[in-house]
């Protein structure tokens, strides 16, 4: 039997029926424009099932891993859940470390077994329902714990109490995940740009270490950037890890301060373009402050890498 | 006798000129600021639809479709100078492409009976 389940609903589907087709005739109201795989305005996530890899063309590689297709191009051969509610967990602060004057690292011990990859990115539910959205920075598999990095935000709902007023023992709930900056296994030989802003180093940081426990052997160049050297973390583990890895450079860019070794005065828009004479063939993920994310997207677009291999993740601040 | 669309290769020919095409349009000075505060893997997507159509693909785009999507572009001065930038650097993605001549001013030809919509006239 082909059919397709959708916020609970039961659709059959019609013999060379597509999802969106079905979902249209039986009056569910979803988006979509150009009906031929293109505009990508139908994109729906499986939460069961296979889509068929035809409905997944010209999706993102770290898209299709995550079961994200075109509902107008998908004509399941079985039963196929949609949906992208993202699962809920219940989780229980470990441990609060602080990693610079602004930033904290919180690790959380998940309640229930989590496949979520490093780099993509959860909502904190608090007791009271309000909710923002981290990076994860380990690999909750493997580490068995979920890390994030939380800057204190003047006037935030959630980190001036994460902050403040959350001890170990804390219990919260996480929904996810979200996103598609994950390491990516298979062609473990073509080189990596990671470059971020901020705690745009926490989901930086989870890639970096996945790429590094699955054994990637090209080279890996990592730029932090920061308003100056106070805004940088975990430069100490980093530093270890460039020292440990041949493949790793690391690299922080500061604006204000004076340079010295392993530290360069200067937008990390414009740094982060001397990395390479080209990023064709590279795997690029960049993440942080919106405004500079989007700006060195189109940079290292231009500079050669295919709009498929770059991987951003600006994080954009709540509107309340 | 295969069509302009398979002519020119279909979905995949597609893909490979919407890479170069869209390079030029972010470089282009006389359009490059249309394209400043628009989110890359959104505008890439609406690239991938337009070339398609131009190539005579599969497409179910309207005129009114065209003319929404570009409405907000003609307020902040969209005119008929821009739309020959894009007929002209969608040309030489395509040569770039090595495309024959005659195919190229096929593709030219599609884009061209967009303008009117494109320009909301």
């Amino acid at each position: 039997m082909t059919e397709i389940i959708y916020h609970d609903a039961v659709y059959p589907l019609q013999p060379d029926e597509t999802v969106l087709d079905a979902l249209l005739r039986n009056g569910v109201d979803v988006p979509y424009a150009c009906k031929t795989g293109v505009c990508q305005s139908c994109m729906m996530k499986a939460a069961a099932g296979e889509p068929p890899s035809s409905s997944q063309r010209g999706l993102k590689p770290t898209r299709r891993a995550q079961g994200y297709f075109l509902a107008c191009q998908c004509k399941p051969d079985g039963r196929l859940i949609v949906g992208d509610a993202g699962e809920v967990i219940a989780a229980r602060l470990m441990e609060k470390t602080p990693l610079n004057a602004r930033v904290i690292r919180l690790r959380f011990e998940p309640e229930s077994r989590v496949d979520w990859a490093a780099g993509q990115f959860v909502s904190l539910i608090r007791g009271d329902g309000e909710s923002r959205s981290y990076s994860i920075a380990s690999a909750p598999v493997r580490d068995g714990f979920i890390e994030m990095h939380v800057q204190r935000v003047e006037g935030g709902a959630i980190s001036p109490w994460l902050h403040e007023e959350a001890e170990p023992g804390e219990r919260i709930r996480l929904r996810g995940p979200y996103g598609d900056c994950f390491y990516l296994s298979g062609e473990p030989e073509r080189p990596l740009l990671l470059a971020c802003t901020g705690t745009g180093l926490a989901p930086i940081y989870g890639v970096l270490r996945d790429a590094l426990a699955l054994g990637h052997s090209g080279p890996i160049h990592l730029l932090h950037g920061g308003l100056d050297e106070s805004g940088l973390y975990l430069v100490d583990e980093l530093l270890d890890l460039a020292g440990r890895y041949s493949n790793l450079s690391y690299t922080r860019c500061v604006l204000n301060g004076a340079s010295k070794p392993g530290l360069v005065v200067g937008d990390i828009g414009e740094l982060l373009l001397q990395t390479a004479p080209s990023f064709s063939g590279w795997r690029v993920y960049l993440c942080g402050a919106p405004d500079l994310v989007r700006l060195m997207q189109k940079k290292v677009f231009l500079h050669g890498a295919t709009s498929q291999d770059i991987h951003a993740d600006a994080f954009i601040p709540k509107q309340v | 006798m295969p069509n302009l669309y398979e002519q020119l290769g279909g979905d995949a020919a597609v893909d490979q000129a919407v890479e170069i095409f869209y390079r030029k349009v972010l470089t282009d000075d006389r359009i490059s600021r249309f394209f400043d505060d628009v989110d890359m893997d959104t505008q890439i997507a609406k690239q991938k639809a337009f070339l398609t159509m131009a190539f005579g693909g599969p497409n179910h785009y309207s005129g009114l479709d065209m003319r929404q999507g570009h409405k907000h572009l003609v307020e902040r001065g969209l005119t008929d100078e821009h739309v020959d930038a894009v007929i002209e650097l969608l040309g030489e993605s395509l040569q770039e492409l090595n495309v024959p001549a005659e195919l190229i001013a096929q593709v030219a030809a599609i884009a061209e009976g967009a303008r009117k919509d494109v320009l909301n006239r």
